[in-house]
C-alpha cells in the first residue's frame, strides 16, 4: 500500500488524517513541521508516494518544505498536497512555484481527503 | 464511508486552549512594547490553526468568529493595518470570547451568543473601519459558473515542467473521463528526436471531446485547477445549448484545429487509459458534527516525549540487570557472591532512578500556572488606574499536577492582593520618590524535595502599627502583647483578619489570607511573609513537589506503627501533670503556654491496647490542622523518613482519622494519621463538653 508522510503542527488534524489514511489502507509518516517532515523524508528508507502539508506551521512551513523537497533527487516528481484555507490564495501560487503538485482546501471531511488522494494517486 | 472524527475534538479543544494561551501571551507582551514580526505571526497561526480545526470537526460558531480574527491579523501581519492599542484590546477579549465558546462547546453547554454576536460585529467594524485595501472578491458570475452545453473541446498543452510539480497530465485526462463521453488526440508535433529527449520533460498535448448533457465547465476547469499556470488551456463549447450561449460565448475561443474524433483514447505512453478509473465521490459532504461533547473530560496529561524515553531507557537497564541476577540465580555459589551484591545494588539504583523519572510524569512546569497572571496584571492595573510590570521567572520549575491545580487560586488571590492593597497608584509613587510603575515578581524554584514560589512586590508594604491596631480591634492580641513585627504581620493570616477598609471588587469578598494559608497547609505546605513598609511584600510558599510521597514521623502505639505527616507537627513534649485538665469526662486538655489544646487518646480512638494510658509522662504530639491545634497521646516515637502514600480507600475503604497508608521498609503497613480529620474530631469532643466544663484560664 502507498507511503504518505503527512505533516501538520495541529495535533487533531495529524490524528484525523493520520487516522483516516490508516483506515483506507495506507502507511502513514507523520511529522509535526516542516524540518521534522524533512528530517523523516531524508531518514526514511521507504518510498514516499504522497506528501501532504499543512502550510502554517512553525520552524519550517509546507512551502519551504516543499521547496527543500522537491531539491531532492528522491522527491523529484513525487505528488506534494498543501492543506490550506480558502483564504490563502497567494499561498496556492506561492506553493505551486515551490513545487507543490495541488492543494485540499480546509476544512475537509475524510471522505474528501481520500477522494482527492485516491484521485492524485490514480 | 463515515468516518467518526469526533473522537479527535479533545485533541483539538486542547490544542486551541494552549493556542489560546500562547495568543494570549503574544498579544500582552505587544502591549507594552514594538510590534515584532514574529509575535503576529505566532498569534496568527494559532487563530488559523483554531480555525482551521473548529472547520473540520463542524464547529461552524467557531470558525465563522475566528475567521474575522483571522482577516485582522492577517492585514497586521501584510503590514496593511498598524496595531493599535484598541485593536490588542479587542483581540485579548476575542481570545476570552474563543476560549469561553470552546468551553461551552465542550461541555455542552450554552454559549453566550449575544456576548460573541457584540464581539464580532465589534471586530467587523474595526475591519471595516480602517481597513486599507479593501480585498477584490472575485466571484463566478452565477451564469458563468453553471453553463453547460451539449459537449465540450478542451485544448491541453502541458507546459514542458508539468512533471516537476508532480502533476501527471493521464490523472487529468482519466477524471475528465468520469464526466461523460470522451474521445482523445494526442498531438506529438513537440515530440523532439530521440537523442534530444528528456525523459523527465512534458512534450504532449491534447484535444480532448466530451459529450454530454449536464457536463458543467467549472467541472472541467476544476480538473484542471491544480495546473492552471502550468499549463495553456482552453475550454470551448461544442453545440451550445441555445438559452446558454450567450454566457458561454465569451469563455468560447475558436477551434483552430480540425477536429479529430477518433473512437478510442489516443494512446498514452505506458498507460493505458482502459485501467480501471478510480471513482471520485464529486459532490462533497458536509463536514461532520461532532455531538458528543460531553463527558470526555478527563484527567489526562500530557507527557513531553523525553520523559517517556527516559523511563523506557530506565526500564531497558531493569531487564538488563534482571536477567543478569537471572543467570546469576541458576548456579549460585559463594564465589559469585560480591557480584550478587554488585547487581542488588545495581537494581536498587534503577529501581530509585525509574520511581523518580515516573514520579516526573506527573510534574507540569509552574507556567502552567504563572501565565495566566500577565493577563490579569494587564486587566486589573487597568482596572485601578496602577501602572504594574510583572517579571516572571523560574517558570519551568515543575511540580506535580494535582499540586498545580489547588495552587491556582490561592495564587491569584494573593496576586490580586499584591495589585490591589500592595502596589500604590502612579501619584502616590512618585511623591514617594518611586518609579511610577510598579514591579510585581513572581518567582519559582526547587529547594530540597521543595518547590518555593515567592511573590514580591515594591509596593506600600504592611502597615504593622495598623495591622496591631486591627489585631487588637478584633481581641487577636491584648494591647500590651510584646511581639516582633513579623509576628504582627503574620496576623493577617488569621482567620476573620483583614486589613482592606472596604471589601473591593478586586481582591474579593471576605475571603481572607486565612483561607490561603489554609489550601496551602492542605497540600502540605507553607507560607512566609515579609514586608517592609514603603518598600515592600515578599510572599513565600513552600510546597512539597509532589502529594504521593510524604515526609512522615514514624511514631508507635502498643505494636502498631503510625506515620504522621511531619509538616503538621508542632513540636512534642513530655506530659507535666500540672498542665492536664481533665473535663467532663474522659476529654481533656492540655495547657500549652497561653492556650488549651484537646488531647486525643490515639488508642482510644483506634481501638487498641498501648504501652500506658497514664497520661502523665507520657508522649504528647502537638499538630495542627485546619488551623486547630491538638496533643495526640502516643507510646513512642520513633525515625522520620518519607514514605509514599498508598490509598486506603481504593485498596480497602475509608477509615475515620487515617488517611491513607504506607509500606515500610520491613515490608509492615503503617496508617498515615488524617490530622485534620482527628483535629476536627477532638475539638467537637471537647465543645460537646464545654458546657460542664471548668475551663478558666
Amino acid at each position: 500500500m502507498p507511503t504518505i508522510l503527512a505533516v501538520d503542527d495541529s495535533a487533531s488534524m495529524r490524528q484525523m488524517v493520520a487516522f483516516t489514511l490508516k483506515g483506507a489502507g495506507f502507511t502513514v509518516i507523520d511529522a509535526v513541521d516542516g524540518e521534522d517532515a524533512l528530517e523523516k523524508a531524508k531518514g526514511t528508507s521507504a518510498t514516499v508516494d504522497l506528501v501532504l502539508t499543512d502550510v502554517n506551521m512553525p520552524r519550517m512551513d509546507g512551502i519551504s518544505l516543499i521547496r527543500e523537497l522537491r531539491a531532492l533527487p528522491k522527491y523529484k516528481f513525487t505528488p506534494m498536497l498543501m492543506l490550506t484555507t480558502e483564504s490563502g490564495g497567494d499561498k496556492k501560487m506561492e506553493g505551486k512555484s515551490a513545487g507543490a503538485t495541488g492543494w485540499i482546501v480546509k476544512p475537509f471531511n475524510p471522505d474528501q481527503l481520500l477522494a482527492t488522494i485516491k484521485k492524485v494517486l490514480g | 464511508m463515515g468516518i467518526d472524527i469526533s473522537q479527535f475534538l479533545e485533541t483539538f479543544y486542547e490544542e486551541s486552549f494552549e493556542g489560546l494561551d500562547i495568543m494570549e501571551t503574544a498579544l500582552l507582551e505587544m502591549d507594552t512594547g514594538e510590534v515584532d514580526d514574529e509575535a503576529i505571526n505566532t498569534i496568527f497561526r494559532a487563530a488559523h490553526s483554531i480555525k482551521g480545526g473548529s472547520g473540520t470537526f463542524g464547529l461552524n460558531s467557531v470558525s465563522d468568529f475566528t475567521h474575522v480574527l483571522e482577516t485582522l491579523l492577517d492585514e497586521m501581519r501584510d503590514g496593511k493595518r498598524a496595531v493599535t492599542k484598541e485593536a490588542v484590546e479587542l483581540m485579548l477579549i476575542t481570545v476570552d470570547v474563543l476560549r469561553e465558546m470552546l468551553i461551552a462547546l465542550r461541555e455542552s453547554a450554552d454559549v453566550d451568543t449575544d456576548r460573541v454576536a457584540k464581539i464580532h460585529s465589534e471586530l467587523e467594524i474595526m475591519l471595516k473601519g480602517e481597513a486599507a485595501v479593501v480585498e477584490a472578491t472575485t466571484e463566478l458570475t452565477p451564469s458563468e459558473s453553471s453553463a453547460s452545453a451539449a459537449g465540450w473541446v478542451v485544448n491541453f498543452r502541458p507546459h514542458v515542467h508539468m512533471f516537476k510539480t508532480g502533476n501527471d497530465p493521464v490523472r487529468m485526462i482519466k477524471e475528465l473521463s468520469d464526466l461523460g463521453e470522451m474521445s482523445v488526440h494526442c498531438n506529438v508535433d513537440g515530440l523532439p528526436a530521440l537523442d534530444d529527449l528528456d525523459p523527465e520533460e512534458c512534450y504532449l498535448s491534447w484535444r480532448i471531446e466530451i459529450k454530454g448533457d449536464n457536463v458543467a465547465q467549472d467541472a472541467i476547469k476544476e480538473v484542471f485547477d491544480w495546473v492552471e499556470d502550468d499549463c495553456d488551456l482552453d475550454i470551448s463549447s461544442q453545440h451550445a445549448v441555445a438559452e446558454l450561449s450567450a454566457a458561454v460565448a465569451v469563455e468560447a475561443t475558436p477551434v483552430d484545429e480540425p477536429v479529430v474524433t477518433s473512437a478510442e483514447p489516443a494512446s498514452v505512453p505506458n498507460t493505458p487509459l482502459e485501467s480501471p478509473i478510480p471513482q471520485t465521490p464529486s459532490a462533497p459532504k458536509a463536514p461532520v458534527t461532532a455531538k458528543k461533547a460531553a463527558g470526555t473530560e478527563s484527567g489526562s496529561i500530557r507527557v513531553s516525549i523525553d520523559k517517556v524515553d527516559a523511563l523506557i531507557n530506565m526500564v531497558g537497564e531493569l531487564v538488563i540487570t534482571q536477567s543478569m541476577l537471572n543467570q546469576l540465580g541458576e548456579d549460585f555459589s559463594m564465589d559469585k557472591l560480591q557480584r550478587l551484591q554488585e547487581g542488588l545494588a545495581e537494581l536498587e539504583q534503577h529501581t530509585r532512578e525509574l520511581q523518580e523519572n515516573v514520579m516526573r510524569i506527573r510534574m507540569l512546569p509552574i507556567s502552567f500556572a504563572f501565565n495566566r497572571f500577565p493577563r490579569l496584571v494587564h486587566d486589573l492595573s487597568q482596572k485601578l488606574d496602577k501602572k504594574i510590570e510583572i517579571k516572571l521567572s523560574g517558570e519551568n520549575t515543575e511540580l506535580d499536577k494535582t499540586v498545580m491545580e489547588k495552587i491556582g487560586d490561592p495564587l491569584v488571590h494573593l496576586v490580586r492582593n499584591s495589585l490591589d492593597h500592595g502596589i500604590e497608584s502612579p501619584e502616590v509613587r512618585k511623591a514617594n520618590g518611586k518609579p511610577e510603575t510598579g514591579t510585581l515578581e513572581l518567582n519559582a524554584y526547587h529547594q530540597g524535595g521543595n518547590i518555593v514560589i515567592e511573590i514580591a512586590d515594591d509596593g506600600a508594604g504592611l502597615n504593622t502599627a495598623r495591622v496591631r491596631e486591627k489585631a487588637v480591634e478584633k481581641g487577636l492580641i491584648n494591647e500590651n502583647d510584646q511581639m516582633s513585627d513579623e509576628k504582627i504581620n503574620e496576623l493577617i493570616f488569621h482567620p476573620g483578619f483583614s486589613t482592606a477598609e472596604q471589601v473591593s471588587d478586586v481582591s474579593g469578598r471576605g475571603v481572607g489570607m486565612d483561607v490561603v494559608r489554609r489550601n496551602i497547609k492542605d497540600l502540605g505546605g507553607g507560607i512566609e511573609l515579609k514586608s517592609e513598609f514603603g518598600v515592600g511584600t515578599k510572599i513565600t510558599i513552600r510546597l512539597p513537589l509532589t502529594l504521593a510521597i510524604l515526609d512522615g514521623q514514624l511514631m508507635r502505639i502498643g505494636n502498631e506503627t503510625f506515620v504522621i505527616p511531619l509538616v503538621s507537627i508542632t513540636e512534642s513534649l513530655q506530659v507535666k501533670a500540672e498542665y492536664v485538665k481533665s473535663i467532663a469526662g474522659d476529654a481533656e486538655l492540655y495547657k500549652l503556654r497561653d492556650e488549651y489544646v484537646p488531647v486525643v487518646r490515639l488508642h482510644d480512638v483506634f481501638g487498641m491496647e498501648p504501652d500506658t494510658k497514664e497520661l502523665i509522662g507520657g508522649l504528647l504530639v502537638v499538630v495542627e490542622g485546619d488551623g486547630h491545634s491538638a496533643g495526640l497521646f502516643v507510646d513512642e516515637l520513633m525515625g522520620q523518613q518519607q514514605v509514599v502514600i498508598k490509598s486506603l480507600e481504593s485498596n480497602f475503604k475509608p477509615v475515620d482519622g487515617i488517611s491513607g497508608a504506607t509500606i515500610l521498609g520491613d515490608g509492615t503497613v503503617a496508617l498515615i494519621i488524617d490530622i485534620p480529620g482527628l483535629v476536627q474530631l477532638a475539638r467537637k469532643k471537647s465543645h460537646r463538653a464545654k458546657p460542664r466544663g471548668t475551663i478558666a484560664a
